[in-house]
């Protein structure tokens, strides 16, 4: 019968996806820049294959350490962004929160952080003034002090102007233990505010696609966010910052981590009206778009209201809300019930969304 | 085979004739009407974008025609459900 | 939004998936065919199979422009590319196709300048801003897209642009249709036809589907509404033993087409008097090229292009696949050499492709809105 033979291609499908990764290009390629597939692909085949070691195998946002008797969590991030400069903030706001954010969503309190500059030659100096301001005021936001850095320079061409590399440390002082592989069906799945204005912003900043727009990116530190959300609900099973890749791709991770299922609706997921509109006009999901300033939280589907409630009691949470559960049909899987009412999977995207004509 | 989005035309450009400026939902763009141009669009109307131009104007009448055949399936349907809710009730 | 919203509306559907199914004669099996490759994305992200019956089969046509375009003229665009201070501008669908000896992102990385655009005007710009670059345009698309690349070309004219040319893949979609109806392995009773190429060509091309072939023609809209509506009035059609060209997509297709964009085609561009598409082999007049009297801009003229020919790999079934012979999941490498990851064919990379469709959202069991579960299998 025809749905027999779907359901074993089906099944060898599944199989094949869950064979060790392999990494079958000679050169690295723009693909495996956005945090889809080739990322991880690229990660597991050569990071993790030579670096193994069980602190790094849980690949969530920071590492968490036991040093000394005390938990800390570590985490790095680069930014490559172009433009520098864009609406709602710089590559120096990034810089920071979105190492802030790492640690935040570990269940650290973000301490320390160092930065690393590459600077291209004939890189104005006021250009690096306001980078660095920026990150001065970001840190004070957030409550962190930048502590060591580095700083190295190269031939014009190279950089892109500025790349800066930071570093987080952090203490974990609550009783929590978060990693996405804790989720567990009946869980309920909670995103901070309304997803894409990062992503989009910075695409339409480029200026090449002449779209104009009120959207600004949503970079913000979230710790005050999280500190909030983990009092009123100490049994958050695992948060994650959504950038590269957006929220489709944390939903993935946790489908695949926990090896559970999980279906979200459409109708729930939080979306600025002009994200939308300029997403249906490029022809892109904003479910892949990065954010800067957005969490993910699983938590026990019991405690999905608190949850939501402490979000919304804070500035950055206003607009909180439940998207999805986690189940235990078709477990790897992440599924959408459309607005529509028809069902559809969301999986990883090989690299990044790009517009389409058809 | 093609991503056609509707968009609302704002305002003509002032010095490019073949050139308005479109809103989607909040979005806005500089869309190339030079396809409409025996019947050029005026700001208020619609049309369907297509890679930066204007392929069609949508009519207001025939969606709206489209809508109601819609709407009364729609209602037929409640209707019979109803009905049928109605008729379980012995 | 405006008139996209509306038509993505839950209730109207559920209604709608009751009057299809009631009109499904028992024991009889219907195959329709959405010809565009929007609509094949559109039906899979919006979960649309979940209103339909088992009784009816929606088969992938072969309008995907992506799709059909042989790994031969992609090697000729990433040869083409890698001119000395060539600049190539291309559509997102493109960056991942392969050829047979990589994609445009993979020519990037070694050393090509492909640059995604919007819009086709947009290499314009890129072509004023860099006077000492040639900036070659990589046309692709059928009549919906054609008038565009037909008004940038008349605009470079205008401005005495001497840096811009189009490599032009444009294709058209009756002959496509004409290879799918004449193809013996397929029993087709209905069309969901192509809405967006109709605002270009009108529905009148359409009349020697039902005329000659007795099959029923419905031109579609993208919203998941109007397939279903389209749907609903095939259904309508057959159940009356009918077989007209009807219009469903009113509000944006005009019956007679857009002369304005005909007439940019015309000016521009004809057609080749053969062009080989992926999976269907060879078909005359089914193609465009860049005419005579603007040559400079015609890339294949400007540089030399190799054109050589080159076969499918073995494992590649995605001409059956265009055809609508096989589903997705019926192709041997689906799945697992053939992935979005590591694409064998163009149905698996482009967005739209069958195959990259099916993967990507509907790789799961179907849970059918009651109204259609209620039909009886045969």
């Amino acid at each position: 019968m025809t749905a027999d033979r779907e359901q074993q291609v089906l099944d060898r499908i599944d199989r094949a996806r869950r064979r060790r990764p392999r990494i079958r290009e000679e050169r690295i390629t723009m693909s495996h820049g956005a945090g889809g597939k080739a990322t991880q692909t690229l990660i597991e085949a050569v990071f993790l294959e030579a670096f193994r070691n069980p602190l790094l195998e849980p690949l969530e946002d920071a590492a968490q350490l036991l040093l000394g008797g005390s938990r800390v969590a570590l985490t790095t991030d680069s930014y490559v962004v172009k433009p520098l400069f864009f609406p709602g903030g710089d590559i120096g706001d990034l810089a920071v929160n979105g190492t802030v954010n790492d640690l935040s969503v570990s269940g650290a309190t973000p301490l320390f952080l160092s930065a690393g500059f590459i600077l291209e030659e004939g890189f104005g100096v006021a250009d690096l003034n306001r980078v660095a301001e920026s990150m001065r005021d970001a840190a004070a936001a957030a409550g962190v002090r930048i502590v060591t850095g580095d700083t190295k320079v190269v031939e014009r061409g190279k950089a892109d102007g500025c790349y800066i590399n930071t570093a987080g440390v952090g203490l974990i002082e609550r009783d929590v233990s978060l990693g996405v592989a804790r989720a567990q069906p009946g869980d309920a799945i909670i995103v901070s505010g309304p997803i894409g204005d990062h992503g989009i912003t910075i695409m339409l900043a480029r200026g090449e696609l002449d779209i104009e727009a009120d959207i600004c990116s949503d970079t913000a530190p979230l710790n005050g966010l999280v500190a909030g959300l983990l009092d009123a609900v100490p049994d958050v099973r695992a948060m994650r910052d959504a950038t590269r890749g957006g929220v489709a791709t944390i939903l993935n991770e946790i489908a695949k981590a926990a090896n559970v299922g999980v279906l979200v609706s459409e109708d729930e997921i939080p979306v600025r009206a002009e994200v939308r509109g300029a997403s249906e006009l490029l022809g892109i999901d904003p479910m892949y778009v990065a954010c800067e300033g957005r969490l993910v939280a699983v938590v026990p589907g019991g405690e999905a209201d608190r949850a939501v409630a402490a979000l919304r009691a804070h500035p950055l949470g206003t607009r909180a809300a439940v998207i999805g559960h986690v189940r235990d049909e078709q477990p790897g899987i992440v599924q959408l019930k459309t607005s529509f009412g028809g069902t559809r999977i969301v999986d990883l995207l090989v690299g990044d969304p790009l517009p389409r004509i058809c | 085979m093609c991503l056609g989005i509707p968009g609302e035309v704002i305002e003509l450009h002032p010095e490019q004739p073949d050139l308005a400026k479109v809103d989607v939902s909040g979005v806005r763009r500089l869309v190339n009407i030079g396809l409409l141009s025996d019947d050029p669009p005026v700001p208020g109307e619609w049309v369907l974008i297509h890679v930066g131009f204007a392929l069609s104007k949508i009519d207001e009448r025939e969606a709206a025609a489209a809508m109601e055949f819609l709407e009364g399936i729609g209602q037929a349907y409640e209707d019979e459900i109803a009905a049928l809710r109605e008729s379980v009730i012995e | 939004m405006r008139f996209v919203d509306e038509f993505r509306d839950a209730d109207k559907a559920h209604a709608l998936a009751a009057k299809i199914a009631a009109l499904c004669e028992p024991g009889r099996q219907y195959k329709l065919m959405e010809v565009c490759g929007g609509h094949t994305h559109t039906i899979y992200k919006h979960g649309l199979e979940d209103y339909l019956p088992e009784s009816i089969t929606l088969v992938h046509g072969p309008g995907c422009p992506v799709c059909v375009i042989p790994m031969g003229r992609v090697d000729d665009a990433i040869h083409l590319a890698s001119q000395p201070d060539v600049i190539m501008t291309s559509f997102g669908d493109m960056m991942r196709v392969p050829g047979s000896g990589g994609s445009f992102f993979d020519a990037n990385a070694e050393g090509t300048n492909i640059r995604m655009v919007y819009s086709p005007l947009d290499s314009l710009k890129i072509a004023r801003q860099n006077p000492d670059k040639q900036v070659v345009f990589m046309a692709i698309g059928f009549e919906t897209t054609a008038p565009s690349t037909a008004m940038t070309m008349l605009r470079a004219a205008r401005e005495g642009l001497t840096n811009f040319s189009v490599f032009c893949n444009h294709v058209t979609i009756i002959p496509a249709i004409k290879a799918i109806l004449d193809s013996p392995d397929l029993r087709l009773d209905g069309f969901i036809g192509p809405g967006h190429v109709s605002t270009v060509i009108g529905c009148r091309p359409y009349e020697f589907i039902a005329r000659d072939y007795g099959k029923p023609v419905v031109v579609a809209g993208f919203e998941p509404l109007d397939i279903l509506q389209s749907i609903y009035m095939l259904m309508v059609q057959l159940s009356q033993g009918r077989s007209e060209i009807e219009n469903q997509y009113s509000r944006v297709v005009p019956w007679d087409g857009n002369l304005t964009a005909l007439k940019a085609i015309g000016e521009t561009m004809e057609l080749r008097p053969y062009f080989e598409w992926r999976g269907l082999g060879f078909i005359s007049h089914s193609a465009l090229k860049v005419r005579e009297q603007y040559a400079a801009m015609d890339a294949e003229l400007l540089f030399q292009v190799p054109g050589v020919r080159v076969a499918d790999p073995k494992a590649c079934q995605c001409g059956e696949v265009l055809k609508g012979v096989l589903k997705p999941w019926e192709c041997k490498v689906f799945g697992t050499a053939c992935t979005p990851e590591t694409p064998i064919g163009t149905c698996m990379v482009s967005p739209e492709g069958a195959c990259a469709a099916y993967y990507n959202f509907g790789r799961m069991n179907r849970n059918r809105v009651p109204e259609a579960a209620r039909v009886g299998r045969s």
